[in-house]
């Protein structure tokens, strides 16, 4: 930790975690199927949501 | 500057026509949602860590004060929006628990030692802040361990799900919510020293439009705002790229968890809004024409504690059922008896992990700030 490390610099090693991971997780999961994407607004859908949720077991 | 600008615009609008392109519209506008949480958390500088230490160590209640606005302002909206959408917008319940209220407290502690909460820790990585970026890899390993072990917590013994308006009916609910925050809100108002005790303009504007992207988020997603489980289900995607047989487990054998593992995370609510709010926190660090100083830089060992109590962090808000903004914001604008339990135990955990502060972070004496 002796090396000093800007804000920006530090801003960008956290966007390349997470794009890292985003990038692992394309490569094994694949393309997300976009004729099965949920409409824009889940209000009006018609459907229940099938999103996960940290309030769920 | 122009050019730092003009890359900020690029990467902000190129992730949402990104994820538009690849998912849809719905996961387009949730990362948007997310930008604006980034953007509003960062840029106006509204957060649930910093305001639950300065109530205690400063008597300034005006960041909890606006964190209340915001829950209000969300609940007044979304009780009757969840009343009349016939099941298509779910609130944020969950049972109370042993584990659930050990779980808020734990996280109330470690959250005052990695200086920010759910949001707050991907806030303070995307904005450049290196305890922050620490915090985050430990916050992604802890929530995914939490996923392992969240059945026997929550076997040592848990209520039925509770709700203000399964109790009270929705607008007795949506009545006994908003007095309970005018309750909270005169504790803090009478435990704030003067002077320290009406919001300034900048958090009435900020509580206001995090009210309006929750409610949004609520609209598009059907479901409240949240951030753990995105982290969680990150940790569990590099866990089984590392060979982990993750469907033996009963959290992501059960079937909306094992869609959500075999799916991209492009298509989960969580981790397009928490990817938003990093990249809108970024964005507005780059934005300033000066960035700011790095966090004092603290000493090897202190690191090591940032980095155990981050997935500690991680581990107890997969306990509690959510952090502060799942569990707390969400928890309680959407009538969840848990997240009235989680405001209780969570705060007292808080003051425990502000006297453990000065202890376990120290700051290093050969360095000085940061760059």
């Amino acid at each position: 930790m002796s090396a000093r490390l800007s804000r920006p610099a530090t801003g960008f090693m956290a966007l390349a975690l997470v794009l890292a991971i985003l990038a692992l997780d394309l490569s094994r999961s694949g393309a997300p199927d976009l004729f099965s994407a949920p409409p824009a607004f889940a209000l009006g859908s018609g459907a229940a949501p099938e999103g996960a949720h940290c309030t769920g077991g | 500057m122009f050019l730092q600008r003009a890359s900020v615009l690029l990467i902000v609008l190129g992730f949402a026509a990104f994820t538009f392109v690849m998912a849809g519209p719905r996961a387009g506008l949730l990362v948007l949602v997310g930008l604006g949480f980034g953007l509003v958390l960062e840029g106006l500088r509204f957060g649930f860590a910093g305001p639950w230490r300065m109530i205690v160590t400063d008597r300034d209640g005006r960041g909890l004060l606006a964190q209340l606005i915001a829950i209000a302002l969300v609940a007044v909206v979304a009780f009757p929006l969840m009343a009349g959408s016939s099941g298509e917008l779910v609130p944020a319940h969950a049972p109370v628990g042993v584990g659930m209220i050990l779980g808020a407290f734990v996280f109330g502690a470690a959250m005052q030692l990695v200086m920010g909460c759910g949001s707050g820790t991907l806030v303070n990585a995307g904005s450049g802040n290196l305890v922050g970026l620490i915090a985050l890899a430990g916050f992604i390993g802890g929530s995914f361990v939490g996923t392992l072990h969240l059945g026997w917590w929550t076997s040592l013994g848990s209520l039925p799900v509770l709700s203000a308006q399964g109790s009270f009916g929705d607008m007795g609910g949506l009545a006994l919510t908003l007095a309970g925050l005018v309750l909270v809100g005169v504790v803090t108002f009478l435990r704030s020293a003067p002077g320290k005790r009406m919001p300034p303009r900048r958090l009435w504007i900020a509580a206001a439009l995090i009210a309006v992207l929750a409610l949004a988020n609520l609209v598009i997603a059907g479901q409240p705002w949240g951030i753990v489980y995105g982290l969680g289900l990150w940790g569990a995607k590099i866990a089984q790229a590392g060979g982990a047989d993750l469907g033996a487990t009963a959290f992501w054998a059960a079937e909306g968890n094992a869609a959500r593992l075999a799916e991209s995370i492009l298509t989960d609510v969580t981790s397009l809004t928490n990817i938003g709010l990093l990249i809108g926190a970024f964005a507005v660090m780059r934005w300033r024409a000066d960035p700011g100083a790095q966090t004092q830089a603290l000493t090897p060992l202190s690191y090591a504690a940032v980095l155990a109590a981050a997935v500690v962090l991680g581990y107890s808000a997969r306990m509690a059922f959510g952090c502060n903004v799942g569990a707390f914001f969400s928890g309680i604008s959407t009538g969840s008896l848990h997240g009235w339990v989680w405001l209780v135990a969570a705060f007292a955990g808080s003051i425990l992990g502000i006297r453990m502060r000065p202890v376990l972070l120290r700051p290093s004496l050969n360095q000085g700030a940061y760059a």
